[in-house]
């Protein structure tokens, strides 16, 4: 099974033959690297930019505005911030032109905990992002639905986050893109690029086929009646670990991956809630003004008397950073036992 | 279909006029503006009245059109006079204005002078002042690919200049084997809103700025369009051949201040346009009648159309949601 970053390769190389991407760029992002998780390796439009934020937006809007197709990469979102007001200008310039222009472009960028990665290689990006009105986000959990949601990404004629979970680039996922070869090692084979010198290396892509995740459509990733749990991106494999366990108690929990944050899909999340009565949001961003509380807000709006309990976020703690210290990630952004622990407390709430 | 290669006009007595009657039609649909805000016509102003020197010629010397075979427009907030050098009708200026539903630019969403105007590959115009020094980048990108002799320009002022948009222009713009057909283009008018430049960069023309990058640069006097036409073509004809960047600094006035936050009133301050006048009476291309004829026939033009204007719909709640997200298929 491809792990996630070559299911952002393989979405790029279809979309590269078959959706007019013109250009994918960033920092790192073309040979001889091909990306810092390898996600851009291999690919025919892919080139290196100067160490310029603002440049590659600039360049993503430009390109857009001239016709193009362009799939830009800041390398790390903790860097995006000095691009806010452009970011804003992508997101604003088919409302204040009226229509005349449009932006049919897609940023992607790395997010979230869990490698490590200190002050500036562990932010969660999703809920600033959703102040920024006009773009669309969304938040792969596993290598199939970032192949799907990628293609629809491009596909889309608005600008479009694509918000990568890099805790999980190198996760596997449990089903086939379709085309991909079933064997790893012959995937490995035909897209990885060796170690070393590459310079003259170069793919052999497979037939990878069209597939899409429509932007706005979540998913039920776990079934169950005792508790709806929304969750995206590094969260959502958690929050399955931890439905499992908890069913081995005869609780069974239902997960619905989101996959896409903005628009969410407000329906799905709405019948679960009525289901159960009982709503817990997760995801690792800092809790205050965090996304989690619009999903929750909108919940009481639409499904308030069908709540049994008081719906619940667990997020990140409100500190500035994440600390490289594992006793700073382990106890201010929400771990396994943590997750576990929020859900049981939830589902066993007396209503 | 390819389109025909650019090639610069001879700047005879007829164009001569043709540039004496756009930058008339500019001031005084500015200065129309003007009395819009003053008298409750719109909320507020912002422009470019005395720019008009530098700013016709760039108009009429565009390659106007859409898609990369023609220039792109990345222009600031002060560029009135090329979008009606170029052709627009003032009264859409006067509907942005106005922010009447009929606004063809914003639909009464934007300032006055934040353009956007797809057929002429006029980027929307934003208040950053800065922004567009990094999206000319992106159009440039794809007109070096596309080939031809389109190029982009951007224009900005000492403000906006002095912004890390305009060094990543100038960057991106001449990375090895990778120079872009960017124009960029600086009317220096000694001021960003109310500081004096002299309190904010030590540079004795901005232009200079781009010798660091190896960019060919110049300065030309923009409150002569003669020399700036002049000007215009010279950097025009290198970027287009060339494919690669140049930078013209043109020295203007700003004679109604930053916009109506200042007041916008009259500053003594050189004006373009009356030494050309006499200019043209000069050289026996126009009389002082005929030029007078050009005045009020803009002026009443503008008169009749701001009681258009006037009676025309304003946007109300059912155009809030509207064009927040595009519907129809991907590509401008």
């Amino acid at each position: 099974m491809a792990n996630l970053a070559q299911a952002i390769r393989l979405a790029l190389h279809y979309a590269e033959e078959n959706l007019g991407v013109t250009d994918i760029f960033g920092e790192d992002v073309g040979a001889p690297l091909g990306g810092v998780f390898t996600a851009t390796q291999g690919l025919k439009t892919a080139w290196n930019t100067p160490l310029d934020e603002r440049g590659i937006i600039g360049m993503a809007l430009g390109i857009a505005y001239a016709g193009g197709k362009p799939v830009a990469e800041i390398q790390f979102c903790d860097y995006i911030y000095n691009c806010i007001d452009l970011l804003k200008l992508c997101g604003n310039v088919t409302w204040s032109s009226a229509g005349e222009y449009h932006v049919p472009m897609v940023l992607m960028t790395p997010v979230g905990s869990g490698i490590h990665g200190s002050m500036y290689h562990s932010h969660s990006f999703e809920s600033i992002a959703t102040h920024i009105q006009g773009w669309k986000i969304v938040m792969p959990s596993n290598p199939k639905d970032a192949y799907g949601l990628l293609l629809s990404a491009i596909a889309e004629p608005n600008p479009v986050l694509f918000l990568a979970p890099k805790a999980l680039m190198r996760q596997k996922g449990a089903e086939l893109i379709p085309g991909e070869p079933a064997d790893e090692r012959t995937l490995h084979n035909l897209i990885d690029a060796p170690l070393g010198d590459r310079s003259d290396w170069q793919p052999n892509w497979p037939p990878v086929e069209d597939y899409r995740v429509p932007i706005g459509e979540a998913k039920i990733a776990r079934a169950g009646t005792a508790l709806t749990v929304v969750t995206y991106g590094r969260m959502l494999p958690v929050s399955v670990t931890a439905a499992e366990t908890l069913a081995k108690e005869g609780i069974e929990v239902e997960v619905i991956d989101l996959r896409t944050i903005y628009p969410f899909d407000l329906p799905t999340v709405k019948a679960s809630v009525e289901k159960t009565g009982r709503l817990l949001v997760i995801n690792e961003d800092t809790e205050v003004t965090n996304f989690g509380e619009h999903i929750i807000r909108k919940v009481m709006d639409e499904a308030f008397y069908s709540l049994e309990v008081k719906p619940e976020l667990l997020a990140g703690l409100d500190v500035p950073g994440v600390g490289l210290a594992w006793g700073y990630e382990q106890n201010s952004v929400p771990q396994q036992d943590d997750v576990l622990a929020a859900m049981r407390r939830l589902a066993n709430e007396r209503a | 279909m390819t389109a025909t290669p650019w090639k610069a006009p001879k700047l005879d007595a007829k164009l001569k006029i043709a540039i004496h009657d756009k930058m008339v039609l500019s001031r005084a649909t500015e200065e129309m503006l003007i009395r819009m805000m003053r008298t409750g016509h719109g909320y507020f102003w912002i422009g470019g009245p005395g720019e008009e020197g530098f700013n016709v010629p760039l108009g009429l010397l565009t390659k106007k059109g859409h898609g990369p075979d023609y220039d792109y427009l990345h222009l600031h907030y002060r560029s009135s006079a090329t979008i009606l050098a170029m052709g627009s009708d003032p009264i859409d200026m006067l509907r942005q204005m106005r922010s009447t539903a009929t606004d063809p630019y914003s639909k009464g969403r934007n300032f006055v002078n934040h353009f956007a105007i797809k057929p002429w590959n006029v980027v929307p115009v934003t208040p950053t002042i800065e922004t567009q020094y990094a999206t000319v980048i992106g159009t440039a990108h794809m007109q070096r690919r596309h080939g031809g002799d389109g190029l982009s320009y951007v224009t900005g002022g000492d403000a906006g200049s002095a912004e890390g948009d305009f060094w990543t222009c100038m960057n991106w713009s001449t990375r090895p084997d990778h120079e872009l057909p960017v124009l960029i283009l600086l009317t220096q008018n000694q001021f960003g809103i109310s500081t004096p430049s002299s309190q904010t960069q030590n540079n004795r023309h901005l232009n200079e700025r781009a010798n660091g990058f190896g960019i060919r640069n110049a300065c030309v006097d923009g409150n002569d369009p003669i020399a700036s036409f002049h000007a215009i073509v010279e950097a025009m004809e290198y970027v287009r051949h060339e494919r690669k960047p140049y930078c013209l600094q043109a020295n203007v006035s700003r004679l109604y201040g930053h916009s109506s936050s200042s007041g916008a009133n009259r500053y003594d301050e050189p004006d373009c346009i009356a030494p050309y006048e006499q200019r043209l009476i000069r050289e026996n291309l126009m009389t002082q009648a005929e030029i007078q004829a050009v005045w009020d026939k803009h002026n009443a033009q503008l008169a009749e159309d701001l009681q258009k204007v006037i009676a025309e719909p304003m946007p109300g709640k059912e155009h809030v949601l509207q064009h927040v997200w595009h519907d129809g298929p991907a590509g401008n």
